[in-house]
């Protein structure tokens, strides 16, 4: 599994809310809608998720019991 | 984005009123563009602008004594910060800071005030935007003081454990939320106190659950 947020372009509106929020840069714009550009260096704090009004992005959970 | 007077127009605040009304208010105004992290506001400070949001991202959060940042929401275009601190001249509840590029238009409390008075229409139009507001904390607080959210949110948790067997899928905050029918800001926090609790572990995209039983007795308070 990569670890990083799902973006659904269909939803995009291309506001770059996301590339904002970032603090590990790995979101950018390309032909006006978000993508992922690294597979690593991600730190989960879903804030992309967060900010995105059309909601195309998820930074979904895995519940595991230890 | 909007030119000034477009979207003063746009903002509940000042619906319904006349080009004249609008002309005289939106003079009041002024742009103010924020870099990324900028403070607009600080708990415990005075607030005396009134700010909305005409672009961008706005988080409001409050700081507790050991230091840990707590974001009760998020602003984005059309909303508004400082509306507490303006009206009860108070000290300001909350910080705000921007988490990406923002651009504001901003009024003084004092000259908003006094433009009340010659246009009651407008404070008719604050107090429905400030009872929709109480009307949504009054959902909170009966959550967060029944402690049903967190109750909720422990249910779904096991209810999605990934090695409980059947296959389940992931979720994100924003459908937990959906799921105990509370607002995904709740979530995030309900996750922080069972973590707190000890009863689970969040390690990036996996929340780890530390003490079965324990999240069970969670669960089961109502």
């Amino acid at each position: 599994m990569i670890d990083v947020p799902e973006i659904q372009l269909e939803k995009c509106d291309g506001c770059g809310l996301c590339v904002d929020v970032c603090s590990s840069q790995l979101i950018m714009m390309r032909e006006s809608v978000a993508v992922v550009i690294k597979t690593e260096g991600c730190n989960w704090c879903t804030l992309c998720e967060a900010v995105c009004a059309t909601g195309a992005i998820r930074c979904p959970f895995e519940i595991i019991i230890e | 984005m909007m030119d000034k007077i477009d979207f003063i127009s746009s903002v509940p605040y000042f619906s319904g009123l006349t080009k004249t009304e609008l002309d005289a208010i939106a003079a009041l105004f002024f742009e103010k563009n924020g870099k990324k992290n900028e403070v607009f506001t600080l708990e415990g400070e005075p607030a005396e602008t009134l700010y909305f949001v005409a672009s961008g991202v706005i988080k409001v959060f409050k700081t507790s004594a050991e230091g840990k940042e707590q974001i009760l929401s998020l602003v984005r275009p059309g909303g508004s910060l400082n509306e507490i601190a303006i009206f009860d001249d108070g000290p300001s509840p909350t910080s705000a800071e921007a988490i990406t590029p923002v651009v504001l238009y901003g009024i003084s409390g004092a000259d908003l005030i006094l433009k009340l008075q010659t246009y009651p229409k407008i404070a008719k139009s604050i107090i429905k935007a400030l009872a929709s507001q109480v009307r949504q904390l009054m959902s909170l607080i009966e959550d967060l003081a029944f402690k049903r959210v967190i109750s909720r949110v422990a249910n779904i948790l096991l209810e999605h454990v990934v090695n409980g067997g059947d296959k389940q899928p992931r979720l994100t905050q924003q459908e937990m939320a959906a799921m105990a029918g509370t607002a995904r800001e709740v979530v995030g926090r309900s996750l922080k106190t069972l973590e707190d609790n000890g009863v689970l572990r969040i390690d990036r995209h996996r929340i780890i659950i530390t003490n079965k039983e324990g999240l069970k007795e969670l669960a089961q308070i109502s």
